[in-house]
C-alpha cells in the first residue's frame, strides 16, 4: 500500500512541475534576489577570503566557519520572511491628501478599536510639564512631573502602578533595567524608587542633575547637569564607575547611542560631545550648530545622529564617519527630538510635534505626521517600542499619538517582551546580569571587541626600543639638569628626620652605653669562650656549647 | 486614507491556560540585538571560569596493600579493572560500585603485567617470580554490599626469568611475555612456542597491534624499540634512542602509530613505517613517563610519571591538556583508559588505585536536553573566542604541585640554555661540523634505526 502510494504521489509531481519549469526557475531567481538582500540584512561583516591561505588546517576551519556563517544568515533571512506573525504599520495618503494633513482624530477614527484605545490624554494640569520614560519593552510609562509628581501606568491596560509626590522638582526620570526600579533626578540629588514608590537610593554624588540616561547592557547610569560633570553610576554594584567633567558648563541635553552604548553630549557653545566611562576626556568633540545645542537623538541601528540647535537648525549626522548629511530648518528652535524604532524622527517645539518619515538617510520635504497640543506646551516626546505610539509630556499632563509605521512590530522575548510575567522577568533580569557586559567594553566600535591584534614583530621591537631610548633620554635630562647641583640627596626624608631627632636625645647618654655594652660584650663572649662541653652530653646537643678555638 | 497600525491581542501573544507553556517570540533583526559580540564574549569568559570552577576530576580511590604496579581493563566489560600489586596480589574491581570482587592470590613477586583474554572472560599475569599464571575473570554480581574473595589461579606458566610485562594476542589463544626476551606462550602449551631476542639484557614491554594483530612492538633495555611479527617469527625493526623507553601504546584507531613514554620525560609518537622521525613530541613531564594509555577514540592518551603526575595529551599536541595530581599520589606507575573514554584510572606508588574524568569539568550522569545544549554552547563559546587573552590565561592555568613547577621551571632554563648554546656555535661555527647541525626535537632523540 505504502510503496503505490509514493509512486503515485512520484508521477504527480512530475505532472505538475514539468510544463511549468522555467516559470519555476525565474520565479526561484527573483525569490534569491529579494533573499538575498534580506540574508545581506544578517550578515556578520565580510566574509574572509579563504583561498590566499597556504595553512591547509587554517583554511580549512576559516571555511568551515564561513560556511556556519552564510548557513546561519541564510536561515535568520527565511526565518524574518516567514516566521515573523506581524506587518509593520503604514499610512497612505490617496488622490489629493496628504498624510501631514490627517488628523490624530481622523486617524483613530479609521483604526481598529484595539489601537484607537492606545491614544489618550492625561489631564494633569497642575504639576507638569512631565517627563516620560517607557520600559525597554514599551509596556509600562514613567511620568515625571516638574513639580514633584512621579508615575508608573502600565499605560494599555490603563493600569496605575504607583503614583508619589516627593514634593521637590524632579527634572528627569528613568527606568533602570526593568519596571522594578526606576531614577528621578530632582532639585538637588538623583533617587532611585522602586515599583511601589519607595525610594530605595540617594546617590548623592549626583547634585544638580538635569538629564538622566541609562545603558541596559551595562548597567550603568549616566547622569549630567548644572555643573557639567557627567557620572556613571553602576546600579548593580553601586559604584560610581566614572566621572568626567566636560568643562562646557552646564548641560542639557543628552542621549546615548544604543548600538555603542556612547554617551552623546550637546552643549551650549555648540559641540556635541561624546563620552565613554574609559576616557577622561570625549573621544568625539564635535561642532554642530551655532549656538546652543537642544536636542540629540541617535538611532537604534547606531548610524545616524540628529542634533537641534538654538540656531534653529535640525541636523542629520552620520556617526560612523562623523560627517554631516543634511539639515532641516525649524520655525522654532526644535526643543526635543527623538528616533523611533523604525527610524522615524519626531521633532517638537512649542505645542507641536511633527514626524518625519525617511528623513535620516535623504532629506525629506516634508512631514509625515504633525499634531499640535492645545494642552500645553511641550516639555518632552518618546517613541514607545514595539508600538506605532508617540507617548508626549506636556504642560497639561501626558497624551499620546498614533504614528503608524514608527514601532517595530515583532519583539524578541529574550530582549524585550511586553507580555513578560512574573517568572520570566526574574530570570531575565539574572540573565541580564549574567551577561552585564563591563563598562571598559564601551568603545566607538564595538565590533572591535572580540579581536586579537596581534602587532608584528617588528613593531614591538621598535616600540620597546623606543620606549628604553625615551627612558634613557629622561635619565639623561634629569642628570644634567642636577649636575651643577651640590645636594645631599636624602636628608630631608622623614625616615632620617625621625632618626636624628632620637640621636639627639640619647647623644649625652650614647657614649657610657656604648662603652658599657662593649665591656659587657667583650665579657659575654669570654664567658662563651671557656664553656668546654662536659662529658656524656649527646652530641645532638653540642651546639649549644661554643667550640674552643 | 488607508491606515494600519500595530495592534496585538494579548490572547495571541500569551499562553491561554496555566498549563500551556509560555510563548517565545524571536526576532532575529540585528538592530534588537546590540553588543551581541561584547555579550557573547562576556559569557565566552563566565563558561572559562566555570569550567575551571567545575574542573573536580578526581572521583575515588581503590585501596591496595602495597604500590600499585599495573593495571589491565577488560575490553569486554566497562565496569571491571585489573590491578596487580607490588606483593604479588592482583585485585578485581568492580568500578561503579568501587569494591573489590576477586582477591586472585598466587603470586609471590611483584605483579609486573596483566592483560585480560579478548573474550573478556580470563586474565593472565606476569610476574617477577618468574611465573604466568590465568585466572578467571567473574562478572560483577548485582547485589550490592562487599563481595570480596580470594581465588586460585586456573592455568600456571613456569619461566625460567623474571617477566616484566604481558600482552594478549587481540584474536588467538596466544599471549607474549617479556623478560630476558620476548616468549611467545600458547593456552595450551606449558613451553614458550616461540622466542624473540634482538641483543637486549631485559625487554620492558611488549604490545600487540590491534589492527594487524599479529606485529608487536617491544621496549628493551637497550634503549631500542623494536617491531616483530609472528607470522615470519622475525624482527621487522629496531629503532635506537637516546633513552630508554618505559611503555608503549598504539593507537586504536590509526593503528600504524604508536606512543612511546620515554624516560627522558617526553612521549614519542612515531608512524611504524617512519622510525627515523617521531610524528610529534609529547613534553611537560619533569620526570620519567611510566606509563601511556589511548583512549578507545584514539584522539588523546593518558600518561603517568614519576613525577607524581597523570597528564592528558591530545594525540597530536606537543603539550598536554590537562594535568591530574593529587596530595597524596606518589609516583605513578599505571595509567589506563576506561573502555567508554570518560574515566582515567592511575596506579601508583602509593597502594591507590585512582579515578579520574577523562574530562576534568565533566557533569556525569544524564543530562537533561537543554544542559547538553548549554553545555555544548559554553564549549564552543571558549573554543571561539580562545585566543583572547582573558580567556587564554583561564583556559591554560593549571595549579601544579610546587616541586614539579620548580622542576618544569629549571628543565625550561636547561633547554633554553642548550639551544641558546647551541644558536651561538652555529652563529661562530665554534665545534666540530656534525655538531653544527640543529636537529629537530622530533629527531633529535633518535640513535639509529636498524632493519
Amino acid at each position: 500500500m505504502a510503496s503505490e502510494e509514493a509512486e503515485l504521489s512520484i508521477e504527480l509531481d512530475e505532472t505538475v512541475l514539468q510544463p511549468s519549469n522555467t516559470k519555476k526557475r525565474r520565479r526561484d531567481k527573483e525569490e534569491k534576489s529579494e533573499l538575498g538582500l534580506r540574508v545581506a540584512k544578517f550578515k556578520r561583516g565580510e566574509a574572509v577570503h579563504t583561498s590566499k591561505i597556504t595553512d591547509k588546517k587554517l583554511k580549512g576551519k576559516q571555511q568551515y566557519n564561513e560556511r556556519l556563517a552564510s548557513e546561519a544568515a541564510f536561515k535568520a533571512a527565511k526565518a524574518d520572511e516567514w516566521l515573523l506573525p506581524h506587518d509593520a504599520g503604514e499610512l497612505e495618503a490617496e488622490g489629493m491628501e496628504r498624510t501631514w494633513r490627517f488628523k490624530q482624530e481622523e486617524i483613530v477614527e479609521e483604526v481598529e478599536v484595539g489601537a484607537g484605545r492606545k491614544v489618550f490624554d492625561l489631564k494633569l494640569e497642575e504639576l507638569g510639564p512631565y517627563s516620560l520614560d517607557f520600559t525597554r519593552s514599551g509596556r509600562y510609562l514613567l511620568m515625571g512631573g516638574r513639580k514633584g509628581h512621579l508615575a508608573i501606568t502600565d499605560w494599555q491596560r490603563a493600569k496605575p502602578v504607583c503614583e508619589l509626590q516627593v514634593r521637590e522638582t524632579v527634572r528627569d526620570v528613568k527606568f533602570l533595567h526593568n519596571e522594578q526600579f526606576f531614577a528621578a533626578a530632582q532639585r538637588k540629588y538623583v533617587y532611585i524608587y522602586d515599583k511601589r514608590g519607595i525610594e530605595v537610593h540617594c546617590l548623592k554624588e549626583h547634585t544638580q542633575i538635569r538629564r538622566l540616561e541609562f545603558l541596559p547592557y551595562h548597567f550603568l547610569l549616566a547622569s549630567i547637569g548644572d555643573l557639567g560633570v557627567l557620572r556613571y553610576q553602576d546600579t548593580s554594584t553601586g559604584k560610581v564607575i566614572a566621572q568626567h567633567r566636560t568643562k562646557l558648563g552646564s548641560c542639557d541635553a543628552m542621549r546615548q547611542n544604543p548600538w555603542n552604548a556612547v554617551i552623546n553630549l550637546g552643549h551650549t557653545n555648540g559641540t556635541v560631545t561624546m563620552w565613554t566611562p574609559n576616557i577622561t576626556t570625549p573621544v568625539v568633540k564635535m561642532l554642530c550648530h551655532r549656538g546652543p545645542v537642544r536636542a540629540i537623538a541617535v538611532d537604534t541601528a547606531g548610524r545616524h545622529m540628529v542634533t537641534s540647535g538654538a540656531d534653529g537648525q535640525v541636523k542629520v549626522w552620520d556617526v560612523r564617519m562623523l560627517k554631516p548629511l543634511h539639515a532641516y530648518f525649524s520655525h522654532k528652535p526644535a526643543e526635543w527630538l527623538d528616533i523611533s524604532q523604525r527610524g522615524m524622527l519626531g521633532v517638537g517645539y512649542g505645542r507641536k510635534v511633527q514626524v518625519w518619515k525617511d528623513a535620516l538617510a535623504e532629506k525629506q520635504q516634508s512631514p509625515y505626521l504633525t499634531h499640535v497640543m492645545p494642552q500645553g506646551m511641550l516639555r518632552d516626546f518618546h517613541f514607545c517600542p514595539y508600538e506605532d505610539i508617540l507617548a508626549v509630556g506636556h504642560s497639561g499632563g501626558v497624551s499620546t499619538m498614533l504614528v503608524p509605521g514608527s514601532g517595530e512590530p515583532n519583539f524578541d522575548s529574550r530582549v524585550a517582551d511586553p507580555y513578560q510575567a512574573k517568572k520570566a522577568r526574574r530570570e531575565m533580569e539574572v540573565h541580564q546580569l549574567l551577561d552585564k557586559l563591563q563598562p571598559d567594553m564601551i568603545v566607538l566600535d564595538p565590533s572591535d571587541i572580540g579581536q586579537v591584534r596581534k602587532e608584528p614583530k617588528e613593531v614591538v621591537l621598535e616600540r620597546k626600543a623606543a620606549a628604553v631610548e625615551a627612558n634613557k633620554a629622561r635619565h639623561r635630562e634629569a642628570d644634567e639638569k642636577n649636575a651643577g647641583k651640590k645636594k645631599m640627596k636624602g636628608k630631608n626624608k622623614p625616615s632620617r628626620r625621625y632618626k636624628k631627632k632620637q640621636l639627639n636625645i640619647v647623644e649625652e647618654r650614647k657614649a657610657s652605653i656604648k662603652q658599657g655594652q662593649s665591656g659587657g660584650a667583650a665579657a659575654i663572649s669570654a664567658e662563651r669562650k671557656v664553656q668546654p662541653i662536659p662529658e656524656g652530653v649527646p652530641k645532638a646537643l653540642h651546639r649549644f656549647y661554643t667550640k674552643g678555638g | 486614507m488607508k491606515v494600519k497600525v500595530i495592534n496585538r491581542s494579548e490572547e495571541e501573544a500569551t499562553r491561554e491556560r496555566a498549563q500551556d507553556l509560555r510563548k517565545v517570540h524571536h526576532n532575529l533583526d540585528p538592530n534588537l540585538h546590540p553588543f551581541e559580540k561584547a555579550v557573547e564574549y562576556t559569557r565566552a569568559l563566565n563558561a572559562a571560569k566555570l569550567d575551571r570552577v567545575f574542573a573536580k576530576p578526581f572521583l575515588a580511590a581503590l585501596p591496595h596493600d602495597d604500590g600499585v604496579m599495573c593495571l589491565a581493563r577488560n575490553p569486554r566489560r566497562l565496569n571491571s579493572l585489573l590491578s596487580g600489586c607490588a606483593d604479588g596480589e592482583i585485585r578485581l574491581w568492580d568500578i561503579p560500585a568501587q569494591r573489590c570482587l576477586r582477591r586472585l592470590v598466587g603470586h609471590t613477586g611483584q605483579v609486573r603485567g596483566i592483560s585480560v583474554i579478548p573474550g573478556g572472560e580470563a586474565c593472565v599475569s606476569c610476574s617477577t617470580d618468574c611465573s604466568v599464571k590465568l585466572w578467571k575473570v567473574p562478572f560483577a554480581p548485582f547485589e550490592a554490599g562487599s563481595v570480596m574473595e580470594d581465588d586460585e589461579p586456573v592455568l600456571e606458566f613456569q619461566g625460567k626469568n623474571a617477566f616484566r610485562s604481558i600482552d594478549h594476542h587481540w584474536n588467538k589463544n596466544m599471549f607474549a611475555t617479556a623478560g630476558a626476551q620476548v616468549d611467545i606462550w600458547d593456552h595450551t602449551r606449558s613451553e614458550p612456542v616461540n622466542n624473540f631476542d634482538w641483543g637486549a639484557d631485559t625487554v620492558l614491554t611488549v604490545r600487540f597491534n590491534p589492527a594487524e594483530s599479529d606485529i608487536f612492538a617491544t621496549t628493551a633495555s637497550d634503549r631500542s624499540i623494536a617491531l616483530y611479527d609472528l607470522r615470519m617469527a622475525t624482527p621487522i625493526r629496531k629503532l635506537v634512542m637516546q633513552t630508554k623507553t618505559n611503555a608503549i601504546a598504539w593507537n586504536p584507531m590509526e593503528a600504524f602509530n604508536f606512543t612511546a613514554a620515554n624516560e627522558d620525560c617526553s612521549l614519542y609518537t612515531y608512524d611504524m613505517r617512519r622510525l627515523q622521525t617521531a610524528a610529534c613530541v609529547h613534553q611537560d613531564f619533569v620526570s620519567a613517563v611510566m606509563d601511556v594509555d589511548y583512549s578507545p577514540t584514539g584522539r588523546e592518551f593518558v600518561a603517568g610519571s614519576y613525577d607524581r603526575s597523570v597528564r592528558l595529551f591530545a594525540y597530536n599536541g606537543g603539550h598536554s591538556k590537562e594535568v591530574y595530581h593529587a596530595k597524596r599520589m606518589q609516583r605513578v606507575f599505571a595509567v589506563r583508559f576506561s573502555g567508554d573514554g570518560s574515566y582515567i584510572f592511575s596506579g601508583s606508588d602509593d597502594m591507590n588505585v585512582r579515578i579520574w574524568k577523562a574530562e576534568a569539568s565533566q557533569q556525569m550522569g544524564t543530562l537533561l536536553p537543554r544542559e547538553k545544549h548549554k553545555q555544548a554552547y559554553q564549549k564552543a563559546l571558549v573554543e571561539r573566542y580562545k585566543h583572547l587573552p582573558e580567556v587564554k590565561r583561564i583556559v591554560r592555568h593549571r595549579h601544579l604541585p610546587a616541586a614539579i613547577y620548580k622542576a618544569g621551571k629549571t628543565r625550561r632554563t636547561i633547554i633554553e640554555a642548550e639551544s641558546r648554546k647551541q644558536r651561538r656555535r652555529v652563529a661562530n661555527k665554534s665545534a666540530p661540523a656534525k655538531d653544527l647541525i640543529t636537529k629537530p626535537a622530533r629527531k633529535k632523540k633518535v640513535v639509529a634505526e636498524l632493519e
